[in-house]
């Protein structure tokens, strides 16, 4: 059974669901909301598992580490995914690590769950999408929401995975309302989902650019072009297969990104494309990214730096060489 | 003058101004919080207010002299506008106009006048410590005899960042002054929660033991005490003697900072976390019952530093300043979209 569900509350479904399946998951954090996030949690299952930390971001994740490698499976809340940069070390160079250095030795299975890309007036240090930089850290897996049953699904599988995960999820799609199956439920890694169809053009959008890629490929369609809409849901593993077999149907290749132009997910996907698909291109490969801006607070020049459903619509006619029909008055 | 005032070393002037300043900071903060509702959406992601931490402020600022530097957290509303810096441009720049202290760029959680000293602000907590750390460095170069003052929260203490600074700061005798301003809450816990001297009963001034440098814990409500404290470690800082941790007792009258929420939904201020999470309103009723601002008032009438008339004369004063920052905020331009791209790199 599915019901709807905002893609907030889903996360925390996944997070309680296997709580209450493995007593080794712990979840702990800042308390930064009224009512708290893990106040619930605490409530159903006792102070030792869950916990509120200080203000200590090496402190929690390092810790989490250090009782990853002790057995247990942590969840550390970190709210915004900035936080986890002051951090940096253990994200990077410790937690993705001990097990390479081991030779298998030990695991370090933890989840550092982390909201990004708050572009709604949080100015230049609170809504960054910087899921990117973490993409070339061997070891470190990275998940990226786009729907509440994804939400769920890709927490629980977090949880479940003997790796640390970075999951990141879209603090504007936080009250976002979508289907989500109740009970038991994992959505794989490395598993790109379709989420619409087409043969004129793929896209391949990440997080809160899903939906803009599919509003955009509505407009599209009624300009005669279908397009393909592909969320890849996690960047590690990255499902390129995927990608490759649509870009091999359409032969053109559109990537709707929030973070940076240069370093961010939709780069690294259009270097696998040019590497394994190239053949399949009939034409060059459009990235619609971010612009390489701090993010300002004031709302015009916020919008002028973010992808948006115009810059896509451009993007596809741009890469087919089509001109778009005149907007209706 | 009174022998306290003497002892104290402050005119009926400087008092006067004091007192305006404070004025100034919680009318400014007034109309922030109140913009919520006359001008819903102009604000935009988060702000926080500094009620509660005038007088803190205030004493604090007032023992600088030109040349020093400040640096402080994303609660920055009340420095720069005691350092001089014009209402009208740091309330265009909440607006996000182009008029603003920063251009739009920064908002209420960055700002900057850096003719003024105050160098800037960090959204992370503790992250301003080392730089403040660093300006410090700086001072002590230029051997210019300047001093930089570092605020930031209780919260702030449990970063490494804080532990890192402070070492470095007395190893090296740097000229910096650490005012912790602990307003008893770490967003929506309780300081006991999250810190282990405050848990024990101890102050957290004990902290400075740590880095053998001098730590004093002060009434952050009454701006002549912080005054006498913060200007003692700014001279000993100023003489090569090395940093002071200032814990200055405050208490925030506002929520941590306007509701957090996806655009669209209107923001607002919460109630105060001491009624909405802790279910403790005497607490709160008593620490507005000891609001710095009409303390002070009430101190420099019963001590006939001004009349009554006077105070009134100041708050109207301010009033009509604040107003005025007001509608030059709301009647100011956007910024250009493309003015976006202007200061990637300098």
């Amino acid at each position: 059974m599915a019901r709807e569900l905002p893609y907030i509350v889903a996360i925390n479904e996944a997070i309680e669901f296997e709580m209450a399946r493995d007593e080794r998951v712990l979840y702990f954090g800042q308390n930064i909301a009224t009512p708290s996030a893990l106040e619930p949690f605490m409530d159903a299952f006792g102070g030792d598992r869950v916990r509120l930390t200080p203000i200590s971001e090496t402190a929690e994740i390092g810790m989490a580490v250090g009782a990853a490698l002790a057995g247990l499976r942590p969840v550390v809340e970190l709210y915004m995914s900035e936080f986890l940069l002051v951090a940096m070390d253990q994200v990077v160079n410790e937690a993705p690590r001990f097990h390479a250095m081991s030779g298998g030795q030990v695991k370090v299975p933890l989840v550092l769950k982390a909201g990004y890309g708050f572009t709604a007036g949080w100015a230049g240090q609170h809504t960054g999408s910087i899921y990117g930089m973490f993409m070339g850290v061997p070891g470190l897996k990275i998940a990226l929401p786009s729907t509440a049953a994804d939400a769920k699904g890709l927490m629980a599988t977090s949880i479940r995975d003997d790796n640390p995960v970075c999951f990141f999820y879209h603090i504007l799609l936080t009250l976002e309302h979508g289907e989500v199956p109740e009970g038991e439920y994992l959505v794989p890694f490395g598993v790109a989902d379709v989420r619409r169809t087409g043969g004129d053009v793929t896209i391949v959008a990440t997080g809160w650019m899903v939906d803009r890629a599919l509003a955009a490929a509505e407009r599209l369609a009624a300009d005669g072009v279908e397009v393909e809409v592909i969320d890849p849901r996690t960047l590690a593993p990255l499902d390129t297969a995927t990608i490759l077999e649509s870009v091999a149907k359409t032969g053109h290749l559109v990537l709707v990104d929030q973070a940076t132009r240069h370093g961010g997910a939709s780069a690294i996907i259009a270097a696998e494309v040019a590497d394994q698909g190239f053949d399949s291109l009939r034409g060059p490969i459009k990235q619609i990214t971010a612009l390489d801006a701090t993010i300002p607070y004031s709302e015009p020049m916020e919008r002028f730096v973010i992808p948006d459903e115009d810059k896509i619509v451009a993007g596809v006619h741009e890469v087919l060489g089509s001109a778009p029909v005149a907007a209706k008055a | 003058m009174s022998s306290d005032q003497e002892a104290h070393g402050l005119d009926k002037d400087r008092l006067s101004w004091m007192f305006k300043q404070m004025v100034r900071i919680r009318e400014f903060e007034e109309r922030v919080k109140n913009t919520f509702e006359e001008h819903p959406g102009a604000i935009r992601g988060h702000t926080h207010l500094a009620d509660g931490a005038e007088a803190s402020i205030v004493g604090s600022l007032a023992t600088l002299r030109g040349g020093d530097q400040v640096l402080a957290t994303y609660r920055c509303h009340g420095y720069p506008l005691a350092l001089g810096s014009d209402a009208n441009a740091m309330m265009a720049e909440i607006y996000g106009k182009k008029t603003g202290i920063c251009g739009g760029y920064g908002g209420s959680m960055h700002l900057v006048d850096v003719d003024r000293g105050f160098l800037g602000t960090s959204g992370i907590v503790g992250a301003g410590i080392p730089h403040a750390t660093g300006a410090a460095w700086a001072a002590q170069i230029r051997k210019q005899g300047q001093v930089v003052l570092c605020f930031f929260g209780d919260g702030a203490s449990k970063q490494g960042a804080f532990a890192e600074s402070l070492n470095i700061a007395s190893l090296w005798k740097l000229p910096i002054v650490f005012v912790m301003e602990n307003n008893s809450y770490n967003v929506v816990t309780r300081v006991e929660q999250e810190d282990a001297n405050a848990a024990a009963g101890e102050p957290l001034a004990i902290k400075a033991k740590a880095f053998s440098m001098p730590g004093v814990t002060i009434d952050g409500g009454d701006p002549i005490e912080v005054h006498g404290v913060v200007g003692a470690a700014v001279e000993r800082a100023r003489s090569g003697e090395g940093p002071t941790l200032v814990e200055s007792k405050v208490y925030r009258l506002s929520a941590h900072g306007n509701i957090i929420a996806p655009p669209g939904i209107p923001l607002h201020y919460p109630e105060h976390e001491a009624i909405a999470v802790f279910g403790a309103p005497e607490e709160y009723e008593a620490a507005l019952r000891g609001d710095p601002v009409p303390r002070f008032r009430a101190r420099l009438i019963g001590e006939g530093t001004i009349s009554a008339e006077e105070a009134d004369e100041i708050a109207a004063t301010v009033r009509q300043e604040m107003q005025a920052a007001v509608d030059f905020a709301w009647e100011s331009q956007l910024p250009d979209a493309a003015e976006a791209l202007n200061h990637v790199y300098a």
